[in-house]
């Protein structure tokens, strides 16, 4: 068995950037992949010929078959580590404990993690619709016309039926979000909303309305990794990764073993474990928020209140700048933007700039550490990051 | 062209879920069973997902079960599903365990409600495919 701490301190993010997001025309998502890159190495304060591990994901609206050669030859870089996430959510973010892992174990010294896609500007109506009615069991699921929010809806109803939990609550969440959206210059969503325009938006998949579902984005975002021996030598100040967990429960949700506890339980157990910290030693958290329901199910199962009490939580504002935890800061997947694979990265980007207190008007007053939880699949795929200012 | 409706996909088996959809076509709805562990599972499988032991037994289901949830859709996944709207999509635990995902016909959309008790029925498909769908279950 490894140690428990077996990457505790060993990696930081020495560099960090998203592009432009939203509706972004102007470039493709193979354009957006390498414009976050160039930002983030800017950011880091380094040139390509330093970066000797390259990580994307792959594409919608650009695939290649091998995604991450095809970056690593369209910036003219020869990676000696290079792995494509081949899924969203919780793989794209997941990849980044292999990646610390590889630093940490010598086959590399400085990874560059870009990642982009082009949903909004990038896709033809057709393929977007390809690309939600090929999500589910070919044989067993799609047969029957489910939809991405529908797949959601099935553990809202249940979490809703189980405890209680209520429309208003999960509007609650997409309101948080919003709240902070209106603080970040760059977020897609920046209008006030209230409980009620959620309840009043058009119903998707019941209890999902409109705008308990995420956005649908052009954006790219990324981060410079690098061991901590090497991160004074950069600009800004390091953001250590102090602990990684992840859980993979299923991939289709009708095998899902429970509709209303997810494996974040474990992915957060294991990344609070390395890091030698609880719930309560974090100053916020970025929780992977693609359908509102999703967040009340990750806030319990890693930790931040009981089983059945998330709703109250965000109801009563604990999610608030200046609240118990500060959630989403640069208002989420369901206010900030969410291009669909790279979605959790953007939490990841938002937790350093917090970290390194440049996060502006949503700054976090002395934040030290944070939480990041990216989810994948429908529920299926889970991984939880924890960063800190210092490496212990 | 013809109907859109036959756009709708359809499964298509493989050499461990043939038998499956041909007892379908016959409207029998099978689970397979473990000679080893005595688990049932669902969806079909080479092998048993509890203990791997190989060639699980096919077995008829009640065909009973309760809804584990279930959603309305109200904004079709594509062009093909248009008429169906608004559809209960459902999570359905049959009484031997196993949960499959179905549609729920003949009830209202605000009538369902979960653990609510189903049976299974049968929904012609192109290309010679039954599908299982779910109704409520007449009282007994
Ligand atoms: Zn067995």
């Amino acid at each position: 068995m490894a140690e428990r701490d077996s990457l505790r301190g060993k990696v930081a993010v020495v560099g960090a950037a998203d592009t432009a997001v939203g509706k972004v025309p102007q470039f493709s998502a193979t354009g957006l992949c390498v414009d976050a890159a160039r930002r983030a190495l800017a950011d880091a304060g380094i040139g390509k010929q330093q970066v000797d591990g390259l990580v994307t994901c792959n594409a919608f609206a650009e695939p290649y078959m091998y995604h991450a050669e095809a970056i690593a030859e369209y910036l003219q870089i020869d990676p000696r580590y290079c792995v494509t996430a081949v899924a969203g959510g919780g793989t794209t973010f997941s990849i980044l404990q292999n990646a610390a892992a590889a630093i940490a174990a010598g086959v590399c010294e400085t990874v560059l993690v870009t990642m982009a896609d082009s949903l909004r500007s990038g896709l033809t109506r057709e393929q977007a619709m390809l690309i939600q009615s090929s999500t589910g069991h070919p044989e067993f699921e799609i047969p029957y016309g489910p939809t991405v929010p529908a797949f959601y809806a099935l553990i809202a109803q249940a979490h809703m039926h189980r405890y209680g939990t209520t429309p208003e609550q999960l509007a609650a969440v997409a309101v948080s979000g919003r709240k902070h959206a209106m603080r970040n210059p760059h977020a897609q969503m920046r209008e006030p909303i209230e409980i009620a325009d959620v309840l009043a938006s058009r119903m998707i998949a019941d209890p999902l309305h409109l705008l308990d579902c995420s956005l649908v984005s052009d954006g790219g975002a990324a981060v410079v990794l690098t061991s901590a021996e090497r991160a004074g030598d950069h600009p800004h100040a390091p953001v250590y990764l102090l602990g990684f967990g992840e859980g993979h429960s299923h991939e289709h949700i009708s095998q899902a073993r429970s509709l209303t506890t997810s494996a974040a339980v474990e992915s957060g157990r294991r990344a609070y474990r390395m890091a030698g910290l609880g719930p309560a030693d974090m100053d916020l958290a970025w929780i992977y928020d693609c359908f509102t329901p999703v967040v009340l199910i990750e806030l319990e199962d890693l930790g931040f209140c009981a089983k059945g009490e998330a709703g109250a939580f965000v109801a009563e504002g604990h999610t608030g700048l200046g609240g118990q935890l500060p959630m989403n800061t640069n208002g989420g997947l369901l206010s900030y933007c969410h291009p669909g694979n790279p979605g959790s990265l953007f939490g990841l980007t938002e937790a350093v700039f917090q970290l390194r207190h440049q996060a502006g008007e949503r700054q976090v007053g002395g934040a030290e550490t944070a939480l990041v939880h990216g989810q994948g699949g429908i529920m299926s795929s889970h991984a939880t990051v924890i960063l800190g200012r210092e490496a212990q | 062209m013809g109907d859109p409706r036959d756009a709708r996909p359809v499964p298509r088996p493989t050499p461990a879920t043939a038998p499956f959809w041909a007892a379908c076509r016959e409207h029998r709805l099978l689970l397979q069973r473990c000679p080893a562990c005595q688990a049932y599972q669902f969806y079909p499988r080479t092998l048993c997902s509890a203990c791997l032991a190989h060639e699980p037994e096919w077995v008829a289901a009640s065909g009973r079960g309760s809804v584990r949830s279930f959603t309305v859709i109200r904004h079709p996944v594509s062009p093909a599903f248009a008429d169906e709207v608004p559809y209960v999509l459902a999570l359905v635990r049959l009484d031997e365990g196993p949960t499959l995902m179905s549609v729920l016909r003949h009830c209202a959309p605000a009538d369902v409600t979960i653990g609510m008790p189903v049976e299974v029925a049968f929904e012609e498909r192109r290309d010679e495919v039954s599908l299982p769908v779910f109704r409520p279950a007449a009282g007994d």
